[in-house]
């Protein structure tokens, strides 16, 4: 196996909060993620970056399990160690579910359930099984103010979800997905599907919620990933072609064949 | 280029071909008129022989030999008794169906031999169904010519429609609200109680009111279960007799029903009779149209309502 | 949250531990299987119900065949099971089955093409929207109420035309139901041209073909086997009516082929049975079900022929 330049770059004392380990996975008969290998540090945010198609979204995919979904999906080989807990995340004993209440995810398009603000942001607390009312008050405003959207909505919180614009609604969804305390948010192009002062107050959101949260972000833009991430991985084909520190991938990346990338010469 | 004449040439086969257009448009129309005015026809003739009928008594009468005095009490009662038990049967045991179809199955040979199977059943005809009610519930469980057998048959008739609506209505709900339920950690069953049912309960709610709108005209299989056509009483009141066995009473009790009814009068020869027949019937398709209509307002307000 | 005290070092292969937390938990596991297994059962159900078919309509029909050879069954030219000197013919109710179908469905099939084709290439958004749930509506009118419609207004109205036609006639019972089936047939036959591509019809249309070129050339064809499929609904439907022919056409078991004349079909056959009351386990009894059989059967054979090309058609694009 070989392993990609730049893997072990890291700022002195980080932890590590996952690591891709020699990751395969094939959908059906095509082999998506080739002997994928990539550390996730703690409370920091990883871009994955890379063409159409490289494998960055079914990577990100692989971390809270939403390929057990679909049938023909498999993971070939190699783990995703989530820490403390020193558990493959891909293990068959491992219940998906678990995975998933610990990893939340925020989809390219906002996906709001068809019920109210408030219902939409309890809901991760009530898969949970908590139903007291005051508790699920506190939780759901402290989600919805980590997610910036308390003051837009406080006083209308028994609206439905998609009466929202399209920036308030993903805030929702990042509101839904923080409201269970995760460890890692996953974040499949959060901003694709929004204008440039809607993706700008993401961006910001993203930023501050890496105080508390590990933060992996799928994206198309490479400026996004130059402003907001602090380590950047970049997938060709199905492979890890270099993971680094995101000044350094973007200023003097190592291979080629990301500079032509970064640069705009391919892709 | 094209010479003169060729331009001439063309526009004459130009010209010719838009009048095959309009003819067949016109053909369109005409052929849509047929079922229009069949359907007018059909309502307004038995309009015309029947509403005049239509008075309190012919609602609160039982049938009787004097046509003027007959009217369709335990009919209408026996429908309602019979309609219960039909959705109490079917709706659970479709919806479920449909979800597990939808939510569960795995693409396997059990699954596809499932799946050509309710196909095939929506294309047996009804009276097999009543051949099938006749040797199973009639004397192979023993429950008798019965609301409860009439009714069971008529669920099992109406099973493919409620399953069929069930898995179209879950398959409009976007992939997105299922991925963004099980990224926050919700099982399968979670998802599908949380969300898919509820998002899709107004389709279901169309198709559960189409079957039913079905089941109630049906005619063939509650013949063949060999219902009584002479019906002077009316079963005892559901849920109303000393418990536990006082309180199911009536679904083992004879019956009759409004197409029955209907069948009964029309057979006789008396002119008298054909106009409680038109009377019948006007009821029957107010009812039937009445379902549908409710059931295509749902969809219509369905389909304006809901923003993924 | 997640703040752990030592760095863990980057360490190959990976461990076999499973923590805790995310193990999987045997109670949630056993109560999401259960209600799989209940929901699973439900579906199941529906197979259970063919397999009753098939085992009620083969038992009864076994003991009728121990009584009557099958090949006086389909070979005898007469039926009449419940006089004393009984013939079993089902070749009679066959033709009566047969010719009344074939009178539904010279009016069903080019009424409902013709309507498909214009509801779906010629017709606006407008007209469509309305003209869609009215043939439901036409759909849904229960078929005892057509069965009095075609013998008190449309045999009398027939009767004006051709003075000798009877009381009771398949003609009148089959045209009644054909515009029966016109939903079943202009519906599916809709969905399967609406299925053929923008994209097929425009590159008619920008060689400046008509709208009925189009739809006769290019959206007819590509569209075949759904319309086909439709076809076949619509004759299985034909088959399976019952009451339509029980209340107009007479019960009157005849090898005949002339439409003008009363007739008794498989259905109608049934229904009379059923009307009478004939002891439970009597031969009269069960011809009923080997009647039943043979239109289980028919259906059947249809059924299959349909699915197929419905499959097949939408494998096209």
């Amino acid at each position: 196996m070989q392993i990609p330049s730049g893997l072990e770059a890291g700022v002195e004392g980080d932890l590590l909060k996952a690591e891709v380990r020699d990751l395969d996975f094939y959908y059906g008969g095509f082999h998506a993620l080739k002997h994928v290998t990539m550390p996730v540090h703690d409370r920091k945010v990883t871009a994955l970056i890379g063409p159409s198609g490289c494998g960055k979204s079914t990577l990100l995919r692989c971390f809270n399990r939403m390929h057990d979904l679909y049938p023909g999906n498999r993971y070939a080989g190699g783990g995703i160690v989530l820490h403390p807990d020193n558990t493959n995340l891909l293990a068959q004993e491992v219940d998906p579910i678990e995975v998933r209440m610990r990893i939340s995810m925020v989809f390219q398009k906002p996906n709001p359930f068809p019920k109210s603000i408030y219902e939409n942001v309890a809901y991760s607390l009530r898969v949970r099984g908590m139903r007291n009312k005051n508790e699920l008050d506190d939780r759901v405003e402290a989600a919805l103010k980590g997610a910036a959207l308390w003051n837009e909505v406080s006083n209308r919180l028994n609206e439905l979800g998609a009466n929202l614009s399209g920036g308030q609604q993903q805030r929702l969804c990042i509101a839904r997905a923080l409201a269970s305390d995760p460890e890692i948010i996953l974040f499949d192009e959060p901003t694709s599907a929004l204008d440039p002062i809607a993706t700008a107050s993401i961006e910001e959101l993203v930023t501050e919620l890496k105080e508390n949260v590990t933060i992996l972000i799928v994206t198309h833009n490479m400026q996004q990933a130059a402003r907001i991430s602090d380590f950047t991985a970049y997938m060709y084909l199905g492979e890890m072609v270099e993971f680094g520190i995101t000044d350094q991938i973007f200023i003097k990346p190592t291979k080629k064949a990301t500079e032509d990338y970064i640069t705009g010469r391919f892709g | 280029m094209l010479q003169s004449a060729d331009l001439d040439a063309i526009r004459a086969i130009i010209a010719r071909a838009k009048r095959w257009d309009m003819f067949f448009a016109l053909l369109g129309i005409l052929s849509l008129m047929v079922g229009v005015l069949t359907f007018t026809a059909l309502f307004v003739d038995m309009a015309i022989q029947g509403v005049p009928r239509l008075d309190f008594e012919f609602f609160t009468s039982f049938p009787s030999r004097r046509a003027a005095n007959a009217g369709i009490l335990s009919a209408w009662v026996g429908t309602v008794l019979v309609m219960l038990v039909t959705a109490l049967a079917a709706v659970p045991l479709g919806v479920a169906a449909g979800v597990y179809l939808e939510e569960y199955a795995p693409k396997n040979w059990i699954t596809d031999i499932i799946e050509i199977n309710i196909s095939n059943l929506a294309g047996i005809p009804s009276i097999v169904y009543g051949l099938l009610a006749l040797g199973l519930f009639v004397y192979y469980f023993g429950f008798g010519q019965s609301i409860l057998s009439a009714g069971l048959t008529l669920a099992l008739l109406i099973l493919p429609v409620i399953i069929v609506a069930t898995r179209e209505a879950i398959r409009a709900i976007p992939q997105s609200i299922h991925e963004g339920s099980y990224a926050c950690g919700a099982t399968t069953w979670q998802t599908v109680s949380d969300h898919i049912l509820p998002y899709s309960s107004a389709g279901i709610l169309t198709g559960v009111i189409i079957g039913m709108a079905r089941a109630i005209g049906e005619t063939a299989p509650i013949i063949t279960i060999g219902a009584l056509t002479f019906i002077a009483f009316l079963p005892p009141a559901p849920f109303a007799g000393d418990p536990p066995a006082g309180l199911f009473e009536w679904i083992f009790a004879p019956f009759t029903v409004m197409p029955i009814q209907m069948f009964n009068w029309t057979s006789r020869p008396e002119a008298a009779f054909t106009v409680n027949a038109a009377a019948a019937g006007f009821v029957l398709v107010f009812m039937t149209l009445a379902m549908n209509g409710l059931a295509i307002y749902v969809r219509y307000r369905l389909r304006k309502n809901i923003k993924w | 949250m997640s703040a752990s005290a030592s760095a863990p070092s980057v360490s190959l292969p990976i461990g076999k531990g499973i923590s805790d937390r995310l193990r999987k938990k045997a109670s949630r596991h056993v109560k999401e299987r259960i209600i799989e297994f209940l929901l699973f059962c439900a579906a199941a159900f529906s197979v259970f119900v063919t397999v009753a078919i098939v085992w009620v309509l083969v038992k009864e029909s076994w003991v009728f065949f121990e009584t009557v050879p099958l090949s006086d069954f389909l070979f005898d030219t007469q039926w009449t099971p419940l006089f004393d000197d009984a013939h079993y013919g089902i070749m009679v109710l066959l033709s009566g089955t047969i010719t009344s179908s074939a009178v539904a469905l010279v009016v069903a099939i080019p009424l409902g093409t013709v309507i498909a084709l214009y509801l779906s290439e010629f017709a606006g958004f407008k007209l469509r929207e309305i003209a869609k749930p009215f043939l439901e509506l036409l759909g849904g009118v229960p078929t005892i109420v057509y069965g009095y419609f075609a013998l008190t207004f449309l045999t009398p109205i027939l009767q004006k035309i051709y003075p000798d036609l009877p009381g009771f006639n398949l003609l009148s019972a089959g045209l009644v139901m054909g515009v029966m089936i016109i939903p079943y047939v202009a519906s599916l036959s809709e969905d399967a041209m609406r299925a053929v591509p923008m994209s097929l019809r425009e590159g008619s249309y920008a060689m400046g073909a008509t709208r009925l070129q189009t739809a006769l050339w290019v959206v007819t064809p590509a569209a075949t086997s759904g319309i086909a499929s439709a076809y076949i609904l619509g004759i299985s439907r034909a088959v399976g009516e019952t009451m339509i022919l029980a209340v107009a056409a007479g019960m009157q078991p005849k090898l005949t082929f002339n439409p003008t004349e009363p007739g008794a079909t498989i259905t109608s056959y049934i229904v009379q049975v059923a009307l009478g009351d004939l002891p439970h386990g009597s031969i009269g009894y069960q011809t009923i079900f080997a009647a039943g059989l043979t239109l289980l059967l028919m259906t059947l054979a249809f059924n299959l022929l349909g699915y197929w090309l419905r499959k097949r058609f939408r494998e096209v694009y």
